[in-house]
């Protein structure tokens, strides 16, 4: 794609720091997110949840709860207008549970009423009579032979081997690890909530807070009985996303209550149904060994891991596949052997969360790197930076980086960042316990940590990928006026935003209105994989060039300069593009192939204070540089950052779901801590503008590194405090003061198939 | 029961049930939707409003209990189209992404700065502490509230 400059200069443009279109009614309170939709004689949904992990349904009475107050419908499995399953890469999941129930907080009936109370009571006075059976809750057990299969084809979700180079390689120096992460919640403040409205036609119009408009109708319209011409969605204002809405939800369910009471239905979950409700980030166990030269050259990266894909698969299988092909990291390294296994078992659903299986190799490969260096005797960044791939360098599934590959500039760059004041502080509030005045800083010690990481942007592996966009080009008594149309889920990420510069850029117009995503256009895929500012971006872009070509031929047609708008928009231009990005290869047998568009790489630079005798750690100052390609609107790039940052500081010291037999036990924002003001440090990014020549103007994409090696980087920096292992994350205070790392009870030699782990005596 | 309040300045009345919250009877019985209800467990803040003055999470009070109380809520703060400088500073700093917290923080930066015009950094993160951005990283969000603090007082 070309990046060559246009001819106009206009205001709001690329590269401009430029007011978002929804952020003053945000500011007011105007917007309307998916739960403050109304409608004249709206009715409200509920549902019923499993309370086992694994049983058997042996009967459902619906009888008393039918004949409560205000209650319209109640619909359970054998209500259902078909036995289509949905789901977003396997069909395996039931719109209600029939037969089994696999999960704790899987839905088994649904109830329609006047009030939401009505509603909610109706729904708990259902009678559903379970026989237990017995769960499983370790993925690795999953995986063993003699295990209970959970779904009729194994407990095996997706297998990839990724193996490069000679697999067998040795080496003069080898570091081994044993890591596991915790099982992290997206906790986008909005809650699901969608509203139905039944069409005259038999069919039903669903506002939806979503990342995917047209994924949830192909899932929706089977399940309905409909054809997805008689399924209309519409994108209600969406209170942030995170992965959480790729799945989904509600929105079955809620158009099944508005077909059956013909009336519109709003249905929104609570906090804690969200945590039953969505799928959250896979847990990971991963054994790792890396081996390099004496010179601190990597020789071989070989690791095994495990993703805890809970009851259903959702995007588990790219998320496998995520965690094999980044899992040697940013570095070269001629010879490797990850294998990555999802299990299914009766924990909650796992699936999209912001950095998709990179964040979950990351935090191990970073520690090896750290482990190397400290045998090896070398600085950490240097290691990092003498590895670092340069420009047609391949990873591990033999893919050459190409475009765009300024990793060592990100390591060095990073690391040369002014480092906070060294004196450790001496209010209380800034440091470690904050205002629970719990030191006065005797047993505070300071650490540094890094960290690099990378991921795909776009979706990869010969999925068609594309997006649509529709721009018209017209005039009305105020002058000329672009409307761009697209199905781009507007998630808090700006690409709102991003299409309305594009179009400045390229039209030379600055009165621009994006209008409200759905779907009578065709689909934008996903707001995820940090690939809307390259997919949804490129077809702005493109469907602007198709405008501006037209509006050129009638310039010349009609003798006039291309600037008199006025004439030339007698009749509006109107164009619609579908843009693709360059195809890529299914995965083969051994991942050796051109499986990605293209790669983000970020570096993270922590400081940590942490008071040893209370093992609370204070983190100081994240610094970080990240390789954009080109920042279109630095303000909301740098807002992605310091968000990105954010949760994976979260991920390192504070959040997990804690799981008792597939039981959330901590299913609100009281136990699922999150970082406030007094948890998050100041963030110093420098962003890396090294332009991708097939990105609209050389924009990579950027949500999501921030989240991949900021986690490890923070807890290279309490390893630095502490001398402690640390090899799980959320680090708790009793790991840092105990010291006990962890252990996963399996053994396994990194590389081999989990399927032959074996149980350590 | 029925209860009588004034909300932004107008005597209201609405219908609240026993176990029914002030934020529930803003949202669904007022029409007042800008509060926000993203944990109602008075752990995000996103439902802050201001009950007699005072800083509340609308969740924590039973709609009951706001009977014959001032309430103040997001949607008072702009006139039309135009912004309260507190709106206007979060929107220039970049401090709005999803925005469902953006309601709250406003009005809890409200309440601060008119306790303490000019607030130190850490003063900020002390009185936001009880209010939750998933987006941002309050990078953004404590620059709005020193915009909006030289906007107010420092002019």
């Amino acid at each position: 794609m070309s990046t060559a400059a246009p001819r106009t200069r206009i205001r709001g443009g690329v590269g401009e720091s430029v007011e978002r279109p929804d952020s003053a009614p945000k500011a007011k309170g105007e917007f309307q997110y998916g739960s403050d939709l109304r409608r004249e004689g709206m009715l409200f949904g509920a549902t019923l949840r499993s309370p086992h992990p694994y049983a058997r349904i042996a009967g459902i009475d619906t009888a008393a709860a039918k004949k409560m107050s205000g209650v319209k419908a109640i619909i359970t499995a054998s209500d259902l207008p078909t036995r289509e399953l949905f789901g977003l890469m396997k069909l395996d999941q039931p719109v209600l549970a029939s037969g089994k129930v696999r999960y704790v907080g899987e839905p088994v009936a649904i109830v329609a009423a006047e009030t939401a109370e009505e509603a909610r009571v109706a729904a708990r006075a259902i009678t559903v009579r379970y026989e237990p059976l017995s769960p499983i809750t370790d993925p690795v057990a999953a995986l063993q032979p003699d295990a209970a299969q959970l779904h009729r084809r194994g407990n095996v979700i997706e297998d990839v081997l990724v193996e490069h180079g000679d697999p067998d390689a040795r080496a003069d120096v080898v570091v081994d690890g044993e890591y596991e992460l915790g099982m992290q919640d997206q906790a986008a403040l909005g809650p699901e909530a969608g509203l139905a409205i039944p069409r005259q036609d038999g069919g039903v119009e669903l506002h939806i807070a979503t990342q995917w408009l047209h994924e949830d109708l192909r899932q929706i319209a089977p399940c309905l009985g409909l054809p997805e011409s008689k399924v209309h969605l519409v994108l209600a204002g969406v209170g942030g996303a995170f992965g959480a809405r790729e799945d989904v939800t509600l929105q079955i369910h809620t158009c099944l209550l508005a077909l059956a009471t013909k009336r519109p239905v709003r249905m929104t979950y609570g906090r804690e149904e969200s945590f039953y409700g969505h799928v959250h980030r896979h847990p990971a166990k991963l054994w790792y060994t890396h081996g390099a030269t004496k010179k601190g050259e990597l020789v071989f990266v070989r690791a095994t891991i495990v993703l805890d894909g809970g009851a259903y698969a959702s995007s588990s299988p790219a998320v496998v596949a995520n965690a094999a092909c980044f899992g040697a990291g940013p570095y070269r390294v001629p010879n490797a052997r990850i294998h990555a296994v999802g299990a299914y078992t009766n924990n909650p659903p796992t699936g999209a969360m912001r950095g998709f299986g990179a964040v979950q190799s990351c935090f191990a490969y970073e520690a090896q790197m750290d482990k190397l260096a400290a045998a090896l005797d070398i600085d950490p960044v240097e290691l990092r930076e003498r590895n670092a791939l340069r420009n047609g360098d391949a990873i591990i599934t033999s893919q050459p980086v190409e475009g765009s590959a300024p990793v060592a500039d990100v390591i060095r760059r990073c690391a040369d960042i002014a480092m906070p004041n060294g004196e450790i502080p001496t209010e209380p509030i800034a440091l470690p316990g904050g205002l629970g005045n719990l030191t006065h800083g005797e047993g505070v010690r300071r650490g540094v940590g890094y960290a690099a990481g990378m991921k795909n942007v776009c979706y990869s592996h010969g999925f068609d990928d594309f997006s649509t966009a529709r721009v018209r080009l017209a005039r009305d008594v105020r002058g000329p006026i672009a409307h761009v149309h697209t199905a781009a889920a507007e998630v808090g990420q700006g690409i709102v935003t991003v299409c309305a510069q594009i179009a400045r850029t390229e039209l030379g117009v600055e009165r621009v209105e994006v209008d409200r995503p759905d779907t009578t256009i065709g689909s934008a895929g996903s707001s995820s994989a940090s690939r809307q500012t390259w997919m949804t971006g490129g077809a702005v872009l493109a469907a602007c060039r198709e405008v501006k070509a037209e509006l050129l031929a009638r310039a010349r047609k009609a003798g006039r300069s291309p600037d008199d708008l006025g004439a030339l928009l007698e009749e509006p231009i109107d164009r619609t593009v579908t843009h693709r990005h360059r195809d890529t290869e299914p995965r083969d047998a051994k991942t050796q192939n051109q499986g990605h568009v293209a790669f983000l790489f970020a570096a993270h630079r922590a400081v940590v204070d942490v008071d040893v005798d209370t093992g609370l750690v204070k983190v100081v100052q994240v610094a970080t540089a990240q390789d954009v390609g080109k920042a279109i609107n630095p303000v909301s790039v740098v807002g992605q950052i310091e968000g990105g940052i954010a949760q994976g500081l979260g991920l390192a010291v504070m959040e997990e779901v804690l799981l008792r037999d597939g039981l959330v036990r901590n299913a609100s924002f009281t136990d699922y801590l999150l970082p406030t003001t007094l948890d998050m440090p100041p963030v110093v990014t420098v962003l890396i503008e090294h332009p991708h020549p097939d990105a609209p103007y050389g924009a990579k994409g950027v949500g999501e590194p921030p989240t991949i090696s900021s986690t490890p980087a923070i807890v290279a920096a309490i390893r630095a405090a502490t001398g402690r292992e640390l090899n799980r994350v959320p680090v708790r205070p009793d790991d840092i003061v105990f010291g006990a790392p962890y252990r996963s009870g399996w053994r396994i030699t990194p590389g081999d198939d989990p399927r032959r782990a074996v149980r350590a005596s | 029961m029925r209860i009588k309040l004034t909300v932004n300045g107008d005597e209201r009345e609405a219908e609240a049930a026993d176990h029914e919250s002030l934020l529930t009877v803003l949202r669904e019985s007022l029409g007042l939707a800008g509060s926000k209800n993203a944990c109602e467990q008075g752990e995000c803040g996103s439902c802050s409003v201001l009950m007699d003055g005072e800083l509340v999470c609308a969740c924590l009070v039973l709609g009951a209990a706001a009977a014959g109380r001032r309430v103040q809520t997001v949607e008072s703060l702009s006139d039309g189209d135009r912004l309260h400088p507190i709106q206007r500073a979060f929107v220039d700093a970049g401090a709005v992404q999803c925005g469902f917290c953006t309601p709250g923080l406003v009005v809890a930066t409200y309440s601060l700065l008119k306790r303490n015009p000019e607030p130190s950094e850490q003063e900020v993160r002390e009185a936001l502490s009880g209010n939750i951005c998933r987006c941002t990283g309050y990078g953004k969000i404590l620059e709005a509230v020193d915009r909006a603090s030289s906007a107010m007082y420092r002019r």
